[in-house]
């Protein structure tokens, strides 16, 4: 099953078989008697863009606080590179980049300084980190604002700075957490052209959670869908599309997750969660 | 060991661009000194102990310090809220230098209010031996790492600031109050002297007072080992704490 690992250096100028960047086994997790993700299993590929996609509450940031050690599971394995996310967080930590779902800046620090912040504690040196701060604030159209506290940036401002910064190591894998959540479609698009070609070009493998179907259909290669927290359906685009029996994607995400509207329950605590699963009852 | 370098220096800046919360802060000291130390010194003076400015100084400076730096580990809980926790728990850095980060970082800042403090002290009166500056001030950095730590392996598992009555009232205001900073440990009560000598505060006054006036209850160097022992119990148990954080 593992063989991958035994080669985390290798060059991979091609996908190649039993090479995975994210491998998922049996992953549960439960608050109380509430499970959030419940047992599931898939493996994404090295280089590949890859969209976890599910309703509201379904358990994709659960899933993603998982796979990014920041939540320990109920139950079973991640392998992220090879290393076992759960028995070797350090090392796991080097080799994936992250955008969350929610705001993770510091207010009361610059836009550079927050990037600094980041660089630094990655252990990019000095000549490195300036120069590719720069050029990725001028990516997301930030250079005039470098020296702004983010305490004064609007939404969409906040948002291009963390995916900046989510670049700004070169990580393997990149998880973006509804990335592209409150940006207009000008911004949208450069980012993820940008992402296209950060994927193209360095074989970056993507791991994205979103609800713009026309995303998904643009960039993703293959497709997991979840919902209460079980995995519904995993393929590429046109297998889902063949497998529900509908024209687009959207409609099959409808037809597979229902057309109920569900409580938002993704990054509540714990307590909240066990609520909002009464109220599902 | 850059990372923590980093998380110290953030801690710095979000303290100097907060300059109303500096102000803000020396504002309890500055009561203490008047009410209390103006208020009570006849009495005292008049019960054969000498001049209260003198006995109290210490204990405010080490009050100061301590509330800023309890305040500033607990901050890590605004850092959970605001998801900036996250980002540096993701990043790879080891849990323990985080918590190192941010004590030294919530140290240093306690440190120069604790200063501010004291110069406060020198107008109201207070007369230091200017020779022992340097003990006082490793008694005084001693006392600021503890609570720092405290604050921070304390905020590690409180995910709001619902908590922080309780902790204020229940942990933060009798570690002050029963730590010799206002009135002197001898001659109590039992119950009160058994406090007193488990508090490690009461080592940290009392150090402090030794090195400004000369004057103490406890052996120096039991002091300085207490508060030692005591970081280090403090940084270990919040090595587990942040260990056990889930995000």
């Amino acid at each position: 099953m593992l063989i991958a690992h035994l080669h985390p250096h290798k060059k991979y100028h091609k996908i190649q078989h039993m090479e995975y960047s994210i491998e998922i086994k049996n992953l549960t997790k439960k608050f109380g008697d509430f499970t959030a993700v419940n047992d599931i299993s898939f493996n994404v590929k090295k280089g590949e863009v890859f969209a976890f996609l599910g309703p509201n509450g379904a358990g994709k940031t659960t899933t993603i606080k998982m796979l990014t050690t920041i939540l320990k599971p109920s139950l079973g394995e991640v392998f992220l590179h090879g290393h076992n996310v759960i028995e070797n967080p350090h090392q796991t930590r080097k080799s994936f980049g992250i955008v969350f779902q929610d705001p993770s800046l510091d207010n009361e620090l610059t836009a550079y300084e927050n990037m600094q912040f980041h660089a630094i504690l990655y252990g990019l040196k000095k000549e490195v980190y300036q120069q590719r701060i720069i050029s990725l604030l001028a990516l997301v159209e930030l250079s005039d604002r470098k020296d702004s506290y983010v305490k004064n940036f609007s939404g969409g401002m906040k948002r291009r700075l963390e995916i900046a910064r989510g670049l700004l190591h070169n990580p393997k894998v990149l998880f973006l957490d509804e990335p592209t959540i409150g940006l207009d479609p000008q911004t949208r698009n450069h980012i993820w052209a940008y992402i296209n070609n950060l994927n193209q070009q360095e074989n970056v493998t993507i791991f994205f959670t979103t609800h713009h179907m026309e995303e998904v259909e643009r960039m993703a290669k293959m497709v997991a869908i979840i919902d209460h927290g079980k995995i519904l359906i995993t393929g590429t685009i046109e297998e889902i599309i063949k497998k529900a029996g509908t024209k687009n994607l959207e409609d099959a995400f409808i037809s597979l997750t229902g057309s109920n509207i569900r409580e938002e329950a993704g990054n509540v605590s714990k307590n909240q969660m066990r609520i909002s699963n009464k109220l599902m009852r | 060991m850059i990372a923590i370098y980093i998380l110290w220096l953030r801690q710095l800046k979000r303290f100097i661009r907060k300059k109303t919360s500096i102000v803000g802060a020396l504002g309890q000291p500055i009561i203490f000194l008047l009410a209390i130390g103006f208020g009570f010194g006849p009495v005292y003076a008049k019960a054969g102990g000498g001049n209260y400015i003198q006995f109290l100084a210490p204990g405010i400076i080490v009050m100061s310090v301590l509330f800023t730096s309890i305040f500033t580990g607990l901050e890590i809980i605004w850092d959970k809220q605001f998801g900036f926790l996250k980002e540096t728990f993701v990043a790879p850095v080891f849990r323990f230098e985080i918590l190192l980060g941010k004590t030294l970082g919530g140290a240093t800042v306690a440190m120069i209010q604790g200063i501010l403090v004291f110069l406060i002290t020198l107008v109201a009166g207070f007369q230091p031996h200017l020779a022992s500056l340097p003990l006082a001030f490793l008694f005084l950095f001693l006392v600021a790492i503890l609570s720092s730590a405290l604050g921070a392996a304390i905020a590690a598992r409180l995910d709001d600031m619902q908590g922080f009555p309780l902790i204020f009232n229940f942990l933060v205001q009798p570690l002050f109050y029963l730590s010799g900073a206002i009135f002197p440990i001898k001659n109590l009560p039992p119950v009160l002297d058994v406090i007193t000598k488990i508090n490690p505060f009461s080592y940290g006054v009392d150090g402090l007072r030794f090195a400004f006036s000369g004057v103490n209850v406890f052996p120096p160097v039991l002091s300085l080992g207490v508060l030692c022992t005591a970081t280090l119990i403090v940084l270990a148990f919040g090595t587990y704490q942040f260990s056990k954080v889930q995000l």
